[in-house]
């Protein structure tokens, strides 16, 4: 098998338990959504306060998630002493991270369609060029998985993951989520133009934490 | 086992204390008051040399992670190092972001800005406080030691984006004095005379407490495998080669 079957075995695998467990459709979409209606409850819809800082809002919401999500895509890794398998199954290490890193990506975007949605109805937005808004939300996604994969693996075993991985990740991708959302901000009401420098940013950070992440994949998963 | 020799270590802390002294002296009395700021810029006697050692700080955490991964220089000295050196970094860039609200309140007027510089440096806190957090996960010395190298460069990696990122989005910090070409133009003799006796005087408390650091790292080591030595000794219970020749030694010694 090259790379890329590789790549397709491992998020396969991680998208099949998806389609049959279904926790993002069912825990982590919805949790996207509360939050948006939690949002909406702190910040007062009548003062259009939440239309002015939607793209924020989404964004953070679905870093949220994402966290969840890395959590999800390690604790199935857990059972059934899952992971001695993936070490033992001869993959190259850079494609299980690429392969979980995918699937993540995938349930990512999904959520990140819903959350736009979400956006668009309860917060009154309206999206004038859709071009930038695409380009940096792809970008910006494979930036949050990669990192979350990286860390995932990084804490993967220890007692205290679920708390740590938040710590870890959030300051990490604390540039994706300022240039997501400018992006986005310059996307709905702002000059279309603006938006490029920040999604030249997300592809930068995108590119440069996939690669790190596939060099340490291996090392990480032998330890843990 | 220590970075220092005892008397250097020694000699060292004399030095910083002496350094500290002239310091106060200095920053308190001999500068004058800035014209504009009056006697509030005096802070900056500490602030600058703070930041300065807080970037130092990550960089050593840098370099020894590095040191650490590369296999022909992998040893576990870096790893302390790397370790101690966070630590510092994390108190010297609190301190930074201490002291720079208590001098941004009587010249902005405000507590904090969200000016990119400010905003890099709290990003970097937490990326640090991560990592240190990550250490104190246990795990077996090698585990943990490549565990947070890959950690330390990881967040390393991120310091460029993040200042980037917040400085396009914002920017009101004043233009850096010291680092400056023109720097005696800006600022007064005696001023400047402070300002990098601080500096100087800073990078040896680092240097010092480092030492320190890193020994209580090495102490600490040296205290879970006696612990584990005598876990193992009492489990076994007196039976067995291995209890039997610890019982020997102990009561040869």
């Amino acid at each position: 098998m090259n790379l890329a079957q590789e790549v397709m075995v491992v998020a396969g695998k991680d998208l099949r338990i998806e389609a049959r467990s279904r926790v993002t459709a069912q825990q982590i979409v919805p949790f996207g959504l509360v939050v948006l209606l939690l949002f909406a409850f702190a910040l007062d819809p009548d003062r259009g306060v939440l239309r002015q800082v939607a793209p924020g809002l989404l964004w953070v919401t679905v870093l949220l998630a994402a966290l969840l999500a890395v959590s999800r895509s390690f604790s199935i890794e857990n059972e059934h002493g899952a992971r001695d398998g993936l070490r033992l199954s001869g993959l190259d290490p850079a494609a299980i991270f690429l392969g979980k890193a995918a699937a993540m990506a995938v349930e990512l975007l999904a959520l990140e369609a819903v959350l736009t949605i979400g956006v668009v109805v309860l917060f009154d937005v309206s999206i004038s060029s859709l071009g930038p808004l695409v380009l940096a939300t792809l970008a910006a996604t494979v930036g949050v998985v990669a990192t979350g994969t990286l860390y995932g693996v990084l804490v993967a075993g220890t007692r205290v993951r679920e708390t740590l991985v938040p710590m870890l990740v959030l300051p990490v991708v604390s540039p994706v989520l300022l240039g997501a959302t400018r992006a986005w901000e310059a996307g709905i009401d702002g000059v279309p133009g603006d938006a490029w420098p920040w999604v030249g940013l997300l592809a930068i950070f995108a590119v440069l934490y996939t690669a790190v992440g596939m060099l340490a994949f291996g090392p990480l998963l032998e330890e843990t | 086992m220590t970075l220092l020799k005892p008397w250097m270590a020694r000699a060292l802390g004399g030095l910083t204390l002496v350094g500290l002294v002239v310091l106060t002296l200095f920053g308190l009395w001999g500068a004058p008051p800035d014209a504009v700021q009056s006697d509030a810029q005096r802070l900056m006697y500490l602030h600058v040399p703070t930041a300065w050692i807080a970037y130092l700080a990550f960089g050593v955490t840098a370099i020894c992670s590095a040191l650490w991964l590369w296999p022909r220089t992998r040893a576990t000295v870096w790893d302390h190092v790397a370790g101690a050196s966070a630590e510092l970094g994390v108190l010297f860039t609190g301190l930074t972001l201490a002291l720079g609200a208590l001098w941004g309140r009587p010249v902005w007027g405000i507590w904090w800005a969200w000016d990119a510089r400010l905003v890099t440096t709290a990003v970097l806190f937490f990326l640090y406080l991560g990592y240190l957090a990550l250490r104190r996960v246990p795990a077996a010395p090698e585990t943990r030691a490549r565990r947070c190298a890959i950690a330390a460069l990881v967040a390393f990696v991120d310091v460029p984006i993040v200042h980037f990122s917040v400085t396009w989005w914002r920017t009101l910090h004043q233009k850096a004095t010291v680092f400056n070409p023109e720097l005696s133009a800006h600022i007064h003799g005696v001023m400047a005379f402070t300002l990098w006796w601080g500096v100087l005087t800073f990078t040896l408390l680092f240097v010092y407490l480092l030492d320190r650091r890193y020994r209580l790292a090495v102490l600490e080591d040296d205290l879970e495998a006696r612990e584990l030595e005598q876990a193992i000794t009492e489990r076994i219970g007196g039976a067995g080669p291995v209890a039997a020749e610890t019982a020997g030694s102990g009561a040869a010694r």
